[in-house]
């Protein structure tokens, strides 16, 4: 083969050469909230890495972990463990990895328009089970779907898939700061949300094959993916791997753990002092923020437990976001550090 | 998500921030925060017959 077919094979059919991945982390790379750790999953939803998560609404419990048994080309990827079957789901009951989009990162998608952009999701695939499982992509208000499958032939080895998501004409997708696009797999499906019709939209809310594997039948069963990338076109091109603190602002826009270290000079409510000091990036929406760790506070290096106020700024999408812990008896001049945590998720 | 505690901060010139505990964590919610998970939830827990308490 030509070197010239070898280019023209890696290179995209449609959509812009560069920061491709509609999905964020797709590497699996970031975790801030639980590092390489495993976390015991139950009834809720729970973050595995940065904008992955599990949702757990069965009568399961899982495991989920960031690990380091990945496909060639990768270093991580999110591992989902069966701790507690279920091995007869509700109809309505369900177990999914998703990742919310936000809408102003999928609104060149021109969803719900005539000229709606059909995308490419591809993936690596393990599990201990063999099978049929899907993917499916539904809008914020849940009536607009559109469910496939893919077949794990081999149990407990990497195996790539590619899925073609033609562009949905109809429906109201979100273009602003709320979900624009939800993008998951199913790991057990309850009969009302099954379908028959693959490939194709539907208006209602579906998120699986109606011969989906449950993942949660079998104790022990595990489910992992890594290399997720979505993007425009019809073909899906080379994993973009992006620099680690690139993909880790993105991440930060939903939920950012972080050092605070300011001089507080703020007067405030009965002789509390803080400081603002923002956020890594300005976040999604004004923040709901949270200690991680106690503050100390210089001269003495006593502990403190702040209280906290986030500062959106603006509604307006990309302006800064500050935070301000304050302290009563904290002195103008007093050093306080500490680690932040602030949550802007969907 | 699981609130069971609210009460009002109180901040320079007026009530900006809501101290929450939701499922076992303190957090510290804004007010009036379109689009914030957390505020949305504690708008439906009042709507529920719960009380945000006045801050000190």
């Amino acid at each position: 083969m030509s070197n010239a077919r070898k280019l023209a094979d890696k290179l995209p059919a449609d959509g812009q050469l560069g920061n491709r991945n509609i999905l964020i982390n797709g590497a699996h790379q970031i975790s801030q909230r639980h590092g390489s750790s495993s976390v015991t999953v139950a009834a809720g939803d729970h973050y595995v890495v940065d904008r992955f998560k599990i949702q757990d609404y069965s009568d399961a419990t899982f495991s989920s972990q960031q690990v380091t048994d990945a496909p060639e080309g990768f270093r991580n990827s999110s591992k989902i463990t069966v701790t507690g079957t279920d091995t007869s789901l509700g109809t309505t009951q369900y177990q999914r990895f998703i990742q919310p989009i936000e809408g102003l990162n999928v609104s060149h998608l021109n969803y719900g328009w005539s000229f709606a952009q059909t995308t490419t999701l591809s993936f690596h695939v393990k599990s201990s089970l063999t099978g049929t499982f899907s993917v499916f992509v539904f809008n914020s208000a849940a009536n607009r779907s559109f469910i496939s499958t893919y077949t794990i032939s081999a149990a407990n080895t990497w195996e790539k898939k590619i899925i073609t998501i033609s562009g949905d004409q109809g429906g109201t997708w979100l273009k602003d700061t709320g979900v624009g696009m939800y993008l998951g797999w199913s790991l057990g499906t309850g009969t009302n949300f099954q379908t028959s019709t693959l490939n194709a939209w539907d208006g209602s809310f579906k998120m699986a094959g109606s011969n989906q594997v449950n993942l949660a039948g079998t104790n022990g069963a595990t489910w992992q993916v890594a290399g997720c990338q979505l993007e425009v076109g019809s073909q899906a091109s080379p994993f973009e791997h992006e620099s680690f603190s690139v993909t880790l602002a993105k991440s930060q826009r939903y939920y950012a753990k972080f050092y605070y270290g300011s001089t507080a000079s703020n007067a405030g409510y009965s002789n509390s002092y803080g400081s603002y000091f923002p956020t890594p990036v300005p976040m999604r929406v004004t923040p709901t923020a949270s200690v991680d760790t106690t503050f100390a506070q210089y001269p003495g290096a006593s502990q403190i437990t702040p209280t906290i106020n986030t500062n959106g700024m603006s509604a307006d999408p990309g302006w800064q976001t500050y935070v301000r812990p304050y302290h009563v008896g904290v002195n103008s001049s007093t050093y306080l550090e500490g680690t932040l945590v602030t949550d802007a998720e969907f | 998500m699981n609130i069971t505690s609210a009460k009002y901060t109180k901040d320079d010139f007026n009530n900006k921030n809501i101290k929450a505990t939701i499922n076992g964590e303190e957090m510290f919610v804004p007010i009036d925060a379109e689009g914030n998970r957390h505020w949305e939830e504690i708008q439906k827990w009042v709507a529920d017959g719960n009380t945000i308490d006045s801050a000190d």
